[in-house]
This record gives C-alpha cells, sequence and structure tokens, in this order.
C-alpha cells in the first residue's frame, strides 16, 4: 500500500469516526459539531476525487449553512432533548444495525463491482464547452447542458423558503426573522462582522466571475454573500428583512424568472426551451448568473434565518 | 485498491451509518443529521462514478458532479425546512422526538 493511500485512508477513517460521533453523540449540540467536522473532512474528499467545485458546495453549504442551521437549532432545543431518556430496545438496535450492514455491503459490493471501462461524458462535455464560452466544464454542465435542472433547483429553493415563511405563528406573519446570536455582546463577533463583509464580498463576487473558467461559481459565490450577511445579522449590527418587504419578494424570485426568461427566448432565437443562441451564450449565462446569485444568496440566508417572529421588544 | 474504490466504500458505509441513526434515534434533530448523512454518503458514490469517468483531460465526468452540486443545495433547502418544521412543532407544544415519555407537557393540546 503506498504512502498515498495511507493518507487516503486515514482521511476515509477520519470521515467514517466523525459521522459514527453525529449518530451517536449524546447531546445535540456535540452532534452537530461533529457533523460540521464531518462536511469540512468529506470536502477534503470531495478534493482527492478532484472534484473542486464540489467541495467548495460542500465546505460552503453541506458544512457551513446546514452546520449553521443545525447549531440554531441544538441550542433552542437543548432542554426539551435533555428530557428524551428513552432509547429504542437492544433487540431493535441490532437488528437496525444488521439492516444496515447489510446494505452497505450491499453498495460495498456495487462499488466493487462497478464497470472497468467506466461510462463517462466527460469528453462531450469538453468538446462542446466552446459553444458556451465558458472554461469550466462543471459550470457548463449547470449552465448550459444541463441548465433545467439548475432552473429547478432555484424554484425548490424559493419553494422551500416559501415553506418556512408559512410556518410563522400568526402574530409573525408581517414580522422579520430574527437570529441575534446568544454571544453577540462578547465583541469578537462584530469585530468580524465589521471587517470580514468586504472580503467577503469580494471573494464571492471573484468566485462568481472566475467560476467561468476556474472552480466557483454563482452557488458557490453567492453562499459566501449569504454568510456575510448571516454574521452581520447574528452580530447584531443588521436586521433581517421584513418578509413582507416588496424588494424581498422580488429578489426571491429574480433568479429564476431570469432565467425562465431568457430560456423562453431560447425557444424563439435558438430553436429550443434553454438554449443559447451560439455567439452571444456567454454573455447570455453571465446576465443569467448575476441575478441568480443575488436570489441564491438571499434565499440562503432567509432559509437559515428562519420564520419572520412577531417583534419582540428588542 | 484505488483511491476513488476506497472512498465508493467509505460512501457505502455513511448509507449504512446514517440509516441506523435515522432508524434507532428518537430525536427529530437527530434523524435530520442523520439524514443529511445517508445524503452525503449517496452524493459521495455519484464522486466516486465521476472519477472513474476521468476523460479529455479532466479529473472526473463534469455531469454527475455538477448533479451532485445541485444536490446539495437541494438537500440544504429540505434540511432548513425540516428543521423549521420541527422548531416550529416544538414551540407550538409538540415533541422533540417520538420518545412518548417527551413532549408529554403538550402532548393532550391541541395545537392550532
Amino acid at each position: 500500500m503506498s504512502l498515498e493511500l495511507n493518507y487516503e485512508l486515514l482521511v476515509a477513517l477520519l470521515v467514517l469516526t466523525t459521522a459514527g460521533w453525529s449518530v451517536a453523540a449524546r447531546d445535540s449540540y456535540s452532534a452537530t459539531v461533529g457533523f460540521v467536522s464531518y462536511g469540512l473532512l468529506l470536502a477534503i474528499v470531495w478534493m482527492q476525487l478532484q472534484a473542486v467545485d464540489v467541495a467548495l458546495t460542500e465546505v460552503a453549504i453541506g458544512s457551513g449553512l446546514t452546520g449553521l442551521l443545525l447549531l440554531g437549532a441544538a441550542a433552542r432545543l437543548r432542554a426539551a432533548e435533555a428530557r428524551v431518556v428513552a432509547r429504542p430496545s437492544a433487540m431493535l438496535r441490532v437488528t437496525a444495525a444488521l439492516a444496515c450492514a447489510g446494505l452497505s455491503v450491499a453498495l460495498a459490493y456495487t462499488v466493487l463491482s462497478l464497470p472497468r471501462a467506466a461510462p463517462s461524458l466527460a469528453a462531450e462535455a469538453v468538446a462542446a464547452l466552446p459553444a458556451t464560452g465558458l472554461g469550466n466544464p462543471v459550470n457548463g454542465v449547470l449552465m448550459a447542458y444541463r441548465a433545467f435542472d439548475t432552473l429547478l433547483e432555484k424554484v425548490v429553493l424559493v419553494l422551500s423558503l416559501v415553506g418556512v415563511w408559512s410556518l410563522a405563528p400568526d402574530a409573525g406573519w408581517t414580522g422579520r426573522p430574527r437570529l441575534l446570536h446568544p454571544f453577540a455582546d462578547d465583541g469578537v463577533l462584530p469585530f468580524l462582522a465589521r471587517t470580514l463583509p468586504p472580503l467577503g464580498l469580494l471573494l464571492g463576487v471573484h468566485l462568481m466571475w472566475n467560476g467561468a473558467d476556474e472552480p466557483g461559481g454563482a452557488f458557490q459565490g453567492a453562499t459566501v454573500l449569504a454568510a456575510m450577511w448571516l454574521l452581520v445579522l447574528m452580530a447584531g449590527l443588521g436586521e433581517a428583512p421584513q418578509v413582507s418587504a416588496r424588494w424581498v419578494r422580488a429578489a426571491a424570485v429574480a433568479g429564476p424568472a431570469t432565467f425562465l426568461a431568457v430560456g423562453l427566448a431560447g425557444m424563439g432565437v435558438a430553436g429550443a426551451f434553454l438554449a443559447y443562441p451560439e455567439p452571444h451564450a456567454k454573455a447570455l449565462i453571465l446576465f443569467v448568473e448575476v441575478p441568480m446569485m443575488l436570489t441564491i444568496a438571499l434565499v440562503l440566508a432567509l432559509l437559515v434565518a428562519g420564520p419572520p417572529e412577531s417583534a419582540p421588544g428588542r | 485498491m484505488n483511491p476513488a474504490t476506497l472512498y465508493g466504500l467509505c460512501g457505502a458505509a455513511l448509507v449504512g451509518i446514517g440509516l441506523y441513526g435515522l432508524l434507532t434515534e428518537p430525536r427529530l434533530l437527530r434523524k435530520i443529521i442523520a439524514f443529511n448523512l445517508v445524503g452525503s454518503g449517496v452524493f459521495l458514490l455519484f464522486g466516486v462514478v465521476a472519477r472513474r469517468g476521468a476523460d479529455a483531460g479532466l479529473g472526473g465526468d463534469p455531469v454527475p458532479q455538477a448533479l451532485v452540486i445541485t444536490g446539495i443545495v437541494v438537500a440544504f433547502s429540505a434540511t432548513a425546512l425540516a428543521v423549521t418544521v420541527l422548531l416550529r412543532l416544538h414551540e407550538a407544544g409538540g415533541g422533540v422526538s417520538f420518545d412518548d415519555r417527551a413532549g408529554d407537557e403538550g402532548k393532550e393540546r391541541t395545537t392550532s
């Protein structure tokens, strides 16, 4: 076994350990911390698999934003969860463990018996890339070849925001989401919230702009923007917008609406839904990506912020 | 064994670990975390397929990679919705777990 595989074995073991921890830890807060570390380690795995775009997404959304969401929930449910004492019977746990191990073995067998000549669309993806004006094949798939998936995914984001808002208590409907961090007063968080956002803004726009040719893209850039905004909100330096504000609703649908409009225009100009007329493909993709990035940033942040609450006298 | 296969086995194990948590853990928040583990295990299997499809000078097939990126974002949306439902359920006096003894205080109350 080579030295390199030893390193990979170590990473795989760490991934499995943190995964096991986030299932087995007694306290949900510890489990969530385990889950965040798990996401970071998983990003190393994605780097090893030569999928830099996925690694960026995993760090930003899978580990970062999901972690923030879960930490907030774990903190709010801590007292109630402490009263949960019952564990399922040993019999049930053993049966479940056997069933899950069986599933894992079946999946492992599938992995080991994958065809030796792996099917791949890489050559086709690279061959058609010049027509899109992009240099990053992953972005080519997202914005051109499988643009329909990306469009629907934006719709899913907006729908889940509608879902989250619909869970607002009656009194909160015209209010704002509130996510003041319990440690907001200790100075470090407000300091970071004052110093980081300019850099974060630059990094976010850079990731989006550079995503055309290098790893990165609208998603990863938007997540950085969302994180900066959440930092400001949690430090108490800004207020989340009222969910009934018109600009919030307009911004939430701007991305998918532009995408849909360009897609429909493609029917007339390029002969198919979501097709780009070739010489203008790059310009159109950018035209779609900019409002999309704003929508993603806004929706991701508001999904973490949760439903609006009635404003208490704070 | 090459690295891709190793990580494929890792993904297979992650699905099992996550499913075990989903089945045996009574607390709902923990079920959400466990479900995310299952999801990321499946994504990892996609990543292995992508890595095996390395061709044309790329380190991996970009199509499954792009699908995973979409998948991660959708998984986040679903998690956000699930967490919000759970927090609301708790606020409205419902339990935080499938364990009968917890959330007793809200059990008989009907929520509006």
